[in-house]
C-alpha cells in the first residue's frame, strides 16, 4: 500500500494538484484535432508550431515580459494560419514548409536566448522548454485558471464546428463547391491548433507535443470506424494516458512530459493488437 | 431556359489561358460528357464550373433556379479519403453541411434527406459501415449519395469509373442513367471512357485542339468525333 500512501500524500499538495488538472485539460484538448491533422497530412504541424512557440518565449524573455503567453499565442496564432493556407497554391509546400519555419524560429530562439540571456542557467532554461521538464509542476493559480479557460474555449469551438470540421477534413474541395466556406474553417481549425499547441507546451515541452496531438488519434484509428467513435475514444485514451504518466513521474521521478509520451506509445501498441485482434 | 450557360469562358492558371472562348449551354434533363486529351483543360473546367476558381475571362451563367452551390460534385477520390474513418451515414450527411448556415448540427429535414439519398442508391444496408472498408463501386455510390443531399437539379461528375472493375463500372453507369432519367436529375461528366460516353449522353463536349458541342449523334459525325469514335478511328 505505500504506493498509494505516496500518491495521497502528493495528492495533498497544491501544485500536485494544478498539474493533474492542467494535464489533463490539455490532453483531452490536444487530442480534439489530432484526427483532422493525421488526415489532412499536417502531423508535424505540432512540431512546427511548438518550435515557432519556443522562439517566440525566447523573444518574450528577452524583453522581460512579466505575462509570455499573450505574445507567444499571438505569434503561433500568425505562423499557424501561414503554414495551413500554404496547403493549397504557394511556391513551398506544407511540409517543406513547416520544416523551414520549425527550425528557423528554434535557431533563431536560441540564437536570442545566447545572445541577450539574463539567466544564469541557460542550457537549463533551454531544455525544460523543450522538453517541459519542470513548469507543469510550478504552475500558479491564474496559470491554471488561463488554463481551464482556453480549454473550455477549445472544446466548445471544437463541438460547435464539429460538423464543418469533417466536412473540410474529409473533403474540401466538395465542401467548397457545395458553398461551405472551407477557407474560414481552416482558419479556425489552425488557430485552435495554435492555442493547444501553446497550452500543451507547459506540459510536455516543444520538442514532444506533436506526440500528444498525433497518438491518442493513431491509436483510436486502429480500433474505430467512425468519426464520431474516433474523436471520443483518442479524447478518452488521451486523458487516461496522460493522468497515467503523470501519476507514474510523481511517483517514480520521471520527467513528466517524456513519461506522458512514453504511455502514449504504450498505448499505441496496445491499440494496434486490438486492431489487428478484431 | 439553360440549367447553366458558358458564355466565351476562357479558361486557364494565373492569366495564362489553357482554354480559350468556350460556349455551351446544358439544358435541364440532358447527359452531357466531357471529353478530351489528357492535359486538354477538363479538370480545369470542372474545377471552373464549380466555383473552385475564377474563369480568366467570359461568365458562367446558372439558370432555372440553381445557384452555384446546389451543384452535386462527384469527385475523384483523394488518398487521404482511402483511410478516413468514417462511417457511410457521417458521409452522405456531410452533403447537407452547406444547408446548415452557422449552425452546428444537422437537423430533422437534412438526416430525412441523407437517409432517402441512402435508399435511392440502394446502400441502406451499409449505412453503419466503415467507408474505408467498402468496395470501389460501394465507394463511389455512397460519394454519390453525399452529392444527392446537396443538389435538387445537377450532377457534375470527375471520371467517376476510374480504378472501377467492368462490372462496377458497369453498375455505376447504370445508376447515373437512372438518375437522369427517373429523377431528372441532369449529368456532366468528364470521362475517359469514350464507348461510355456514346453510349449514355444525349450531348458531348469535346475539347482540347478542335472544340466540338452538340448531339451525341452530331458529334459522331464530326471531324472531332470521327477521330475517336470506334467506328471513325480506323480511317485516319
Amino acid at each position: 500500500m505505500t504506493i498509494f500512501d505516496k500518491l495521497s500524500l502528493y495528492l495533498q499538495y497544491p501544485f500536485v494538484q494544478y498539474a493533474l488538472i492542467v494535464g489533463t485539460l490539455i490532453a483531452l484538448c490536444s487530442s480534439l484535432l489530432g484526427v483532422t491533422l493525421v488526415l489532412k497530412r499536417f502531423s508535424f504541424i505540432g512540431d512546427g508550431l511548438s518550435h515557432v512557440a519556443f522562439g517566440a518565449m525566447c523573444l518574450a524573455a528577452v524583453f522581460n515580459f512579466t505575462n509570455d503567453m499573450p505574445v507567444v499565442l499571438l505569434i503561433t496564432i500568425i505562423a499557424a494560419v501561414l503554414l495551413l493556407r500554404t496547403g493549397n497554391n504557394t511556391k513551398i509546400k506544407g511540409d517543406a514548409a513547416i520544416a523551414m519555419i520549425s527550425v528557423s524560429s528554434l535557431a533563431f530562439g536560441y540564437l536570442l536566448m545566447n545572445l541577450f540571456s539574463t539567466s544564469s542557467n541557460l542550457s537549463g532554461d533551454v531544455c525544460s522548454t523543450l522538453f517541459g521538464s519542470t513548469s507543469i509542476l510550478t504552475l500558479n493559480q491564474t496559470e491554471v485558471w488561463l488554463c481551464v479557460v482556453l480549454s473550455v474555449l477549445v472544446v466548445g469551438a471544437f463541438i460547435f464546428f464539429y460538423n464543418k470540421i469533417f466536412a473540410v477534413t474529409f473533403d474540401e474541395n466538395f465542401a467548397k463547391a457545395t458553398g461551405t466556406k472551407a477557407d474560414l474553417y481552416n482558419l479556425i481549425i489552425a488557430v485552435i491548433i495554435a492555442v493547444i499547441i501553446v497550452l500543451a507546451m507547459n506540459l510536455v515541452g516543444s520538442l514532444l507535443i506533436s506526440a500528444l496531438v498525433i497518438f491518442p488519434a493513431l491509436s483510436a484509428m486502429r480500433v474505430f470506424k467512425t468519426f464520431k467513435g474516433v474523436t471520443i475514444c483518442s479524447a478518452v485514451i488521451s486523458v487516461v494516458c496522460a493522468l497515467l504518466g503523470m501519476v507514474i513521474s510523481i511517483l517514480a521521478g520521471t520527467p513528466v512530459g517524456s513519461t506522458i509520451v512514453a504511455v502514449d506509445l504504450a498505448g499505441f501498441v496496445l491499440f494496434s493488437i486490438i486492431g489487428m485482434i478484431k | 431556359m439553360a440549367l447553366l450557360t458558358c458564355q466565351n469562358l476562357s479558361l486557364g492558371y494565373e492569366g495564362k489561358i489553357i482554354l480559350p472562348d468556350l460556349n455551351f449551354s446544358v439544358e435541364p434533363g440532358s447527359y452531357l460528357c466531357i471529353v478530351g486529351e489528357n492535359g486538354s483543360g477538363k479538370s480545369t473546367l470542372m474545377k471552373t464550373l464549380l466555383g473552385l476558381m475564377p474563369p480568366v475571362s467570359g461568365q458562367i451563367l446558372t439558370g432555372d433556379g440553381l445557384t452555384q452551390n446546389q451543384i452535386g460534385y462527384l469527385p475523384q477520390q483523394t488518398d487521404a479519403q482511402k483511410d478516413f474513418p468514417a462511417s457511410v451515414w457521417e458521409i452522405v450527411l456531410s452533403g447537407c453541411q452547406s444547408r446548415c448556415g452557422l449552425r452546428p448540427f444537422y437537423n430533422k429535414t437534412e438526416k430525412e434527406r441523407a437517409r432517402a439519398a441512402i435508399e435511392r442508391l440502394h446502400i441502406g444496408s451499409l449505412s453503419g459501415r466503415c467507408y474505408r472498408e467498402l468496395s470501389g463501386g460501394q465507394q463511389q455510390r455512397v460519394l454519390l449519395a453525399r452529392a444527392l443531399c446537396a443538389t435538387k437539379s445537377l450532377l457534375l461528375l470527375d471520371e467517376p469509373v476510374t480504378g472501377l472493375d467492368p462490372k462496377a463500372s458497369a453498375d455505376f453507369y447504370q445508376m447515373i442513367e437512372e438518375l437522369n432519367r427517373e429523377d431528372k436529375i441532369t449529368i456532366i461528366m468528364v470521362s475517359h471512357d469514350m464507348q461510355a460516353a456514346l453510349q449514355y449522353a444525349s450531348h458531348i463536349l469535346h475539347i482540347g485542339h478542335s472544340v466540338f458541342f452538340g448531339t451525341k449523334e452530331e458529334y459522331q459525325k464530326s471531324d472531332a468525333g470521327r477521330f475517336f469514335t470506334p467506328e471513325g478511328g480506323d480511317k485516319r
